[in-house]
């Protein structure tokens, strides 16, 4: 893979030394000079350029390989579908059962988002301007704790001791505020509901969030913090002119950030949701929604050959998903490294 | 403001009161919003107290040298018996594989980063890897375990094919902070070390990471913390299995992560009124346990990590 991929990148790079050195470091032009660097210096160069594209390689090839192994659920006509796999649903074809499970991932990874943005917002906010300054380092690294724990701890924590406890909590919601089409239906007695998991999910993502804010925060021009103060701003109103205006990119970026986490989390959904297929905004009633990443991890240790095929097409569609989620986050980001570089 | 318009200020004393005052409104809102920001603090802390302590509490019942050194083999119904060891040994061989390809390719590619990137493919690589941050973990099973199915041929489940997912997982976070520490040697090291007529790439070598290798040590335990806790893609490549299974190349193994799952999974045992060794919570008493066993395990390694920090840090060369 190396020796196919490096040898253009690396001429390339040669040739372009020879013709014009550039002047902008001293040692350019005699690294890239070509009389500098043989043997061991040259091989070593293209082990790491060859390291260096073997990570675009592996991206592409996670691309290749999904969609190699989802060729036949994709081609297969739809009625041998339905007949060969038992739990698509009622779905007629691949598209109709894709569809709900597009849905409930992406309804899943909202409602996490929505709860953890402005709790992960103010624990930023918390670190960056109102702790002691000797404690904030401590604090942050305890909510960096939140991070360590593995997924599954939480989905057994989110089953079997925050559903029992929230399920008083989400029955007073269907009683009081069921006219909301949200919170109507017949609430569920267990509380495996796509509530529940929002929650356990916006836990999950409450350090990502908060990491990446904290540094934007962080960032913030201390001569536009302390004009602020200086013109009689209180502290609240010092963030909203100063801080949050200069962070507003960094606060989108890191909330696609943790959409892109929420999208593909598997146990915590597995564990506590109780599934179902249909298009459906009910937050508290058990066995209506499932996510992408859920279905595959139940359903593929038991899968035929067509099934197995059929829940890696799924897996594509997810891939897909987050991979366009997190680009627009990274280019977000990106954008906001230039400008703040120009200042 | 409104001190400006005032008719007849009686003294400075008095403008400077006005000046200095906040309007009621205003001092409310930020006394709100001040609890506010506390307040989200506290809340966030709420689950870290309550899945600390329910593991705890939960967990150190069964956690003990029997736990630990027994596998499943045998075990079934109620009984009071069954351990880790088969997980433990799973967790270990599949993780120490995973870093084996990952720290390789990944430090390679930091060094490729800092030291000689420059251009379309630099960039690319740069914004592929931080995309690749985000690659749900699911879909690197997902990935592994098509690759595998092409090479040779489908239903394969074997420990190394979970290795590879779980490298696709930690490539990324290895040539993130390898590439963050390797930024952070002095320039001056290396020119002094090419004045001096060294190659290179052993200047690379000796100087560069020889400097930076607290760092790296630090960055390579926590990618391995980070991926250990990983159970979707083990679930889907290398299976469950009750017995010791040494051989990652040969047959299913069991893993921590996903030896919690099965036995969450496995739920209550209905148990007759009259049997005397069935206690009817025994799989969520393994599946705390072993949840304990892998936080402190992530624990251990984090603090690991920290101790590397500390004890080589580059301030210690002088």
């Amino acid at each position: 893979m190396t020796s196919t991929t490096s040898p253009p990148t690396a001429g390339g790079r040669r040739t372009e030394g020879d013709g014009r050195p550039s002047p902008r470091s001293p040692l350019t032009p005699r690294r890239s000079a070509g009389s500098g660097e043989r043997g061991a210096s040259r091989l070593f160069r293209w082990a790491a350029t060859g390291s260096g594209a073997l990570i675009l390689l592996v991206l592409a090839a996670v691309a290749v390989f999904l969609v190699l192994r989802a060729w036949p659920a994709l081609t297969t006509p739809a009625a041998e579908l339905t007949e060969k796999i038992s739990w698509l649903h009622g779905a007629d074809s691949l598209l109709e059962f894709v569809g709900p499970l597009v849905f409930g991932t992406v309804l899943a990874a909202a409602l996490a988002l929505v709860i953890a943005t402005p709790v992960a917002l103010g624990i930023a906010l918390f670190i960056s301007h109102y702790a002691p300054r000797r404690l904030a380092a401590g604090l942050g690294y305890l909510v960096d704790l939140l991070a360590a724990i593995p997924s599954v701890v939480y989905g057994l924590w989110g089953a079997l001791v925050l559903a029992p406890a929230v399920q008083p909590v989400w029955a007073w919601l269907n009683t009081y505020l069921g006219w909301i089409p949200l919170f109507g239906g017949d609430v569920s007695p267990t509380a495996r509901v796509l509530l529940t998991v929002g929650l356990v999910l916006a836990v999950m993502l409450l350090p990502i969030i908060t990491a990446v804010t904290r540094e934007v925060f962080l960032q913030t021009p201390r001569l536009h913090e302390e004009a602020a103060l200086a013109l009689g701003a209180t502290r609240w109103e010092m963030i909203r002119t100063a801080v949050l205006p200069f962070a507003r990119s960094g606060i989108i970026s890191a909330a696609m950030l943790g959409l892109g986490r929420a999208l593909g989390e598997t146990m915590a959904v597995l564990m506590i949701l109780s599934p179902g297929f249909l298009y459906s905004f009910a937050l508290v009633v058990a066995g209506q929604q499932q996510t992408i990443a859920a279905n595959i991890a139940a359903q593929f240790p038991e899968a035929n050959p067509l099934g197995v095929s059929t829940l890696i097409a799924t897996g594509l569609a997810l891939f897909v998903i987050t991979l366009l989620v997190n680009m627009a986050a990274r280019a977000i980001v990106a954008r906001r490294k230039d400008f703040s570089g120009a200042n | 403001m409104s001190a400006a318009t005032a008719p007849a200020v009686a003294s400075t004393d008095d403008l400077r009161r006005v000046l200095s005052t906040v309007d009621k409104g205003r001092r409310r809102r930020d006394r709100l919003m001040t609890s506010l920001v506390v307040g989200a603090f506290v809340v966030a802390m709420l689950p870290l107290v309550s899945v600390t302590w329910t593991v705890l509490a939960n967990g150190l019942e069964r956690f003990d040298p029997y736990f630990l050194t027994h596998s499943m083999r045998g075990v079934f119904g109620g009984m009071d018996a069954g351990g880790i060891y088969h997980a433990i040994i799973g967790t270990v061989e599949i993780t120490l594989f995973a870093t084996l390809i990952s720290v390789p390719i990944g430090l390679m590619t930091a060094i490729y980063l800092v030291e000689y990137g420059r251009g379309a493919l630099a960039r690319a690589v740069t914004f592929f890897v931080d995309v690749m941050t985000g690659i749900p973990s699911i879909v690197a099973g997902l990935f592994a375990y098509a690759l595998f199915a092409v090479i040779l041929g489908p239903g394969i489940r074997m420990g190394v094919v979970g290795s590879v997912a779980l490298s696709v997982l930690m490539i990324p976070v290895v040539v993130r902070s390898c590439e963050e520490m390797l930024r952070l040697v002095p320039n001056e090291l290396r020119e002094a070390a090419l004045a001096l007529g060294v190659p290179r790439w052993l200047t690379i070598v000796k100087v560069v990471l020889r400097t930076a290798v607290a760092g790296i040590g630090t960055g390579v335990m926590i990618a391995i913390a980070r991926v250990i806790g990983e159970t979707a893609p083990l679930l889907v490549t290398v299976g469950v299995i009750d017995s010791i299974n040494f051989n990652l190349f040969e047959g299913r193994m069991m893993t921590l992560p996903v030896y919690v799952y099965r036995q969450y999974q496995q739920g209550l045992v209905p148990c007759s009124p009259d049997a005397v060794d069935c206690i009817a919570t025994i799989n969520y008493d393994r599946a705390w346990a072993a949840a304990l066993t892998l936080i402190l395990i992530v624990m251990l390694l984090n603090l690991v990590a920290r101790l590397i920090t500390r004890f080589f840090a580059p301030k210690n060369l002088g």
